[in-house]
């Protein structure tokens, strides 16, 4: 109890996450809610000098990195360039040994656990799809939805007409409604991904944070995968991780920003044609 | 109960066979063993009932294990602990029941007398009241289990290291309950009972009663764990034995879930405990032996994980093979039952139950 009355009394962190053990174990951590992102100054993430070692290996190493509310960036880079560690920092899974990670102005991510993260607004679509695979794509997504996630309300809960008509609509959208009382364990790995997708909405975040969702999608799906990014770009802030340059293309076409990594900083920033000419990112990708 | 909560909880054949269980442990069975005189062909002796009663006990661990490993996808290997904890607590009401009526007719515990203890420890306090020894039998096990789960759970422990740590747990437990100085009867345990709230513990009528009650707690868990994993709850729980991360990314967090399932699991093993150890007349730290754990775990795999029902069929089953094996072959049971555990991890991966279910649903879909 201790931990979290020192962390009130600190100025310009409202939200902490340090709450004490025992009110983290009996599920009364503290709630965050995607109505208190505070974006005024219309940057949705920031990244200050964010370092991650891992046994002195340093998988980030001082990054930075702003994304603007609405926006869809696209992020790009060799492999081992820390793409899939910096969205570990976003949401929670790995703790920076230095650096600032904020969302909108106040929410200190550094401070807050997944499953808060996940509350504040922020989505994430794993590389390899992750869904619940014994349970249907109904109940995917059911689980997925919006509203409180404690113990007691998920023993006593009981699906409204609202909630379901949301979970259909959804279901259109992701083209799964054929497939809704299936186990997903049985979908597709294109129409698993689209699942994932869908759960991600399902929980209407303001950040969607989405590693490699073209992977194993067939060319139409991975097409339409792009156009449902644009569509969404705007009303929703998207970080498309990928390697796949034409959908990077496809997604980058109207102003999209892009950003290069490389060993776990920011090689280049910009339209896609500036990153693509930069000599640094050249180097790198052909190795010169 | 509301008509939709019913219908949803189970389908009318379950309901039918439930009431038909019922029917047979609540009225059919006192009957046979009260009512019809020992001569005749349809009488059902005490040795009967109370091994019934005893397997009854054991599925309804069985059931309890299922909710955390079947369900939840942790396996514990130590649930016997709390099994043996709930019989400890009835334990303690037992022997301050027997009064002076023990061998060295004195207000303590024979086995005190024996070491020379000239009063109760203070954890004995209290203990002759029935009331007060049900509470212990529910909150010690509760809270071990909630203060373990805890530490276990919020370090991220999972899979085969939970288990070992488990099974470490009820290992360092039965060790400590060996020692005659902790005040719980060495490695004899608590036996010689003689009556429970003023009842014969021996009587007929009172094996009858302990035989209902344990069925109803049967019936009971069984229509609240059935309630738990049809509620959305169940299907977090199940989740997070698919993806934990993608529950915690999706803005659940496991912890409380996961602590809640295996306290309640915990607390149903201990009121098993506290129901078998008057109708068995014994509880003593083999009951916490790593060996016994497993069982539990066995019992639950041949019936199918998963599935509520098939726990209780295995613990049916295994015990009942036991209890024929044990008196024709005594030596060989071990290896039996480590055979029948490997022929259904082979063959039967989903156990008994799970196989049925599965014939059945293919049969559908073909028609």
């Amino acid at each position: 109890m201790n931990a979290a009355a020192t962390t009130e009394k600190k100025p310009g962190l409202p939200i902490s996450g340090a709450e004490s053990a025992f009110d983290r174990a009996v599920g009364l951590e503290r709630p965050v809610d995607s109505s208190q992102l505070d974006t005024t100054h219309g940057v949705i993430l920031y990244l200050e000098g964010i370092t991650v070692s891992f046994d002195g290996f340093k998988a980030i190493n001082n990054l930075n990195l702003a994304i603007d509310k609405g926006e869809l960036r696209s992020i790009i880079g060799p492999n081992g360039a820390g793409k899939t560690t910096m969205m570990d920092v976003i949401t929670g899974k790995t703790r920076p040994s230095a650096g600032t990670a904020f969302f909108g102005q106040t929410i200190d991510l550094t401070k807050l656990n997944e499953a808060q993260i996940a509350h504040a607004g922020i989505g994430r679509k794993f590389q390899k799809p992750t869904v619940f695979e014994e349970l249907s794509v109904f109940e995917n997504l059911e689980l997925a939805m919006k509203t409180d996630k404690g113990i007691w309300s998920s023993l006593f809960f009981k699906l409204t007409g609202e909630a379901r008509s949301k979970i259909e609509q959804k279901l259109e959208l992701i083209r799964l409604k054929e497939q809704a009382h299936r186990p997903a364990g049985l979908l597709s790995h294109g129409q698993k991904q689209w699942l994932e997708i869908g759960m991600l909405l399902m929980q209407e975040p303001l950040l969607l944070l989405l590693d490699e969702p073209a992977a194993g999608m067939t060319d139409e799906e991975t097409e339409r995968s792009g156009e449902l990014f644009l569509e969404l770009a705007g009303d929703y802030t998207l970080v498309v991780v990928e390697h796949d340059m034409d959908f990077i293309k496809q997604i980058s076409a109207r102003n999209g920003k892009v950003t290069c990594l490389h060993e776990g900083h920011v090689l280049a920033e910009g339209s896609l044609e500036q990153v693509q000419n930069d000599e640094r990112v050249i180097e790198v990708y052909l190795g010169r | 109960m509301n008509k939709t909560l019913t219908a949803r909880l189970f389908g009318p054949k379950a309901w039918a066979a439930l009431a038909a269980f019922a029917a047979v442990t609540l009225i059919l069975v006192p009957i046979l063993n009260l009512v019809v005189p020992e001569t005749s062909a349809l009488h059902l002796s005490t040795y009967w009932v109370t091994l019934i009663g005893k397997i009854m006990c054991y599925a309804i661990v069985a059931l309890a294990m299922d909710l955390v490993w079947g369900y939840t996808g942790i396996l514990s290997l130590g649930h016997g602990i709390f099994f043996a904890l709930g019989g400890y607590g009835m334990g303690m009401y037992l022997m301050r029941a027997i009064g002076r009526e023990g061998n060295y007719q004195s207000d303590l515990p024979d086995f005190m007398v024996f070491l020379n203890w000239k009063e109760l420890p203070w954890y004995w306090q209290g203990t002759e009241h029935f009331l007060w020894a049900m509470l212990l039998v529910v909150l010690v096990p509760g809270l071990l289990a909630f203060i373990f789960g805890y530490f276990a759970f919020r370090s991220r422990i999972k899979g085969v290291y939970f288990s070992i740590i488990t099974q470490a747990m009820t290992y360092a437990a039965m060790l400590l309950f060996f020692r005659n100085e902790t005040g719980f009867g060495g490695n004899n345990g608590f036996t010689d009972f003689k009556r429970i709230l003023g009842f014969h513990i021996a009587a007929p009528e009172t094996r009858v009663v302990l035989f209902g009650l344990t069925a109803t707690a049967l019936i009971g868990f069984l229509l609240l764990g059935r309630y738990i994993v049809t509620s959305k709850l169940g299907r977090v729980l199940a989740a997070i034995r698919d993806a934990e991360s993608r529950v915690m990314f999706s803005g659940y967090n496991p912890l409380p879930y996961k602590l809640f399932i295996w306290t309640l699991s915990a607390v149903i093993c201990a009121i098993a405990g506290a129901l078998y150890v008057p109708q068995v007349g014994i509880i003593n730290p083999g009951e916490m032996s790593p060996a016994n754990s497993i069982e539990i775990a066995i019992w639950t795999a041949v019936g199918g994980r998963g599935t509520l029902i098939g726990p209780l069929i295995g613990a049916g089953l295994i015990n009942g093979v036991k209890s024929w094996f044990t008196v024709a072959f005594p030596e060989v049971w071990l290896y039996f039952l480590g055979l029948i555990f490997i022929l259904v991890t082979l063959w039967l991966p989903r156990g008994v139950v799970g196989q049925i279910q599965s014939y059945f649903s293919k049969q559908e879909k073909r028609a």
